[in-house]
């Protein structure tokens, strides 16, 4: 390890301190602390928790280059939370972070679900989890709705078999590779009931919680901009209201239904654009999007 | 009689760091990394068992170590190879082979004689590991 090494001759002839700070100076924690700061709205205890391991790998860094062996922590986890609270993006991100933070070799993520993992007669599955764990090596290994892997009313399903194996790999290669199982709360709370060897090899279970009104409408707006659109102040209001009453309504979905009421709202743009299409029509209204294009929706007339 | 084949057979035996250093370059070229095995050290051997399918979009040499490892324990007592694979046009071959498992006892070579007509006389090599019954049969 590089900076490790780097980092010997400033803790000096004392061979029993290290610099903590000019550790953390070397790392790019700072930065993507402050990425994930900027990118990723609410989502407190994820945040904490990505913190509380940023801090046990910097310090694991620096007991090591005082000779202080340890086995590498396990960082494999589990992300359960509601429908659209950010889990899959975070996963996405977790790669960054953890290379970031020197603990994997490649900063590269191998999304799966159970159709990539188990097969489809005997003696299928185990090649087939084999060779996406051989993709995944040096990596984040991310299982999306990872319970659909155990099926209990089906005792012949091959969903086990895949369990059995990838439980060995994430035993035996702790070091090279990390595993992020993702699923809605209540399902793999059942899905770890019944595999307790699961849970017990699982270090980190974060729970994503919903979002407050105040924070949709911060991650709506930061959508619009990523989206390169703007929200006039009357839009702004107008959609305040609507996720207020949107959050009421069934099968809300956290930002997902956001981001799908921008998309609807984009369409309605578009729309009244394209009748009013006489005149030129400006830079500025190709981008921006007003109170009626959102009033329109549905939800204000239920 | 140590067998030399492939890259790196003059110099000691590479250890595990050595290898994955060695598939970590081939990786990094974009070349898909194959595990072979056999018995037969025969130099004009060319085609031996595959152990699996060549190993195609991995991006770190863990993922093929766990496979060197796997034919090495069911292979303990014969050669086993890494190849890489150059897919690019113009290339179309392996690029890179070399040993990572060798026989405990390389028995090594016997020149036979055979008599042609007349009195020509050809030449030729056996490897001593084929006379072997459970030998031969393995690299069948």
């Amino acid at each position: 390890m590089t900076l490790v090494d780097e980092a010997r001759p400033e803790t000096g002839a004392a061979e029993d301190a290290v610099d903590l700070a000019a550790l953390y100076e070397q790392s790019s924690i700072g930065a993507i602390m402050d990425g994930l700061d900027r990118d990723l709205i609410g989502l407190k205890p994820v945040k904490t928790r990505i913190r509380e391991v940023a801090a046990l790998l910097l310090v694991e860094r620096a007991r090591r280059s005082l000779g202080l062996q340890a086995e590498p922590p396990s960082l494999h986890m589990s992300f359960t939370g509601n429908p659209g609270t950010g889990k899959t993006t975070v996963a996405q991100r977790i790669a960054e972070i953890l290379h970031g933070l020197d603990y994997i070799r490649r900063n590269h993520v191998v999304s799966v679900t159970r159709d990539d993992l188990v097969g489809q007669y005997i003696g299928h599955t185990a090649p087939k989890t084999k060779e996406i764990l051989k993709k995944a090596m040096g990596g984040v290994l991310f299982i999306d709705e990872a319970y659909y892997l155990y099926r209990p009313e089906n005792e012949r399903d091959y969903g086990q078999e895949a369990i059995e194996i990838l439980l060995q790999v994430m035993e035996e290669h702790r070091d090279d590779l990390v595993v992020v199982l993702a699923g809605y709360k209540d399902r793999m709370d059942t899905f770890f009931k019944s595999n307790p060897g699961m849970a017990s090899r699982i270090a980190h279970h974060i729970d994503f919680p919903d979002y407050t009104r105040d924070e949709l409408l911060d991650i709506a707006e930061l959508m619009v901009g990523q989206m390169h659109y703007r929200l006039d102040d009357e839009a702004k209001a107008t959609l305040k209201d609507y996720i207020g009453l949107r959050m009421a309504q069934p099968r809300f979905s956290n930002a997902r239904s956001i981001r799908n009421a921008l998309d609807r709202a984009r369409l309605r743009q578009a729309n009244r654009l394209f009748a009013a299409r006489d005149g030129p029509t400006s830079r500025a209204a190709l981008a921006t999007i007003n109170a009626e294009d959102i009033r329109a929706s549905r939800v204000f007339t239920q | 009689m140590r067998i030399t084949q492939g890259q790196f057979s003059f110099l000691p035996d590479l250890t595990d760091a050595e290898i994955k250093k060695q598939i970590d370059y081939a990786l990094e070229q974009g070349w898909a990394v194959a595990v072979e095995h056999t018995g037969d050290p025969h130099p004009r051997n060319t085609y031996w068992s595959m152990w699996g399918i060549p190993m195609f979009d991995l991006k770190d040499p863990a993922g093929v170590m766990m496979e060197v490892n796997a034919c090495r324990k069911a292979n303990l007592d014969s050669y086993v190879r890494v190849l890489a694979f150059d897919s690019n046009k113009g290339f179309e071959t392996i690029r890179m082979s070399f040993l990572v498992n060798r026989p405990k006892e390389e028995p090594g070579f016997e020149l036979i004689r055979s008599e042609g007509p007349g009195r020509c006389v050809n030449y030729t090599i056996r490897s001593y590991a084929m006379a072997r019954p459970a030998e031969a049969q393995r690299s069948s």
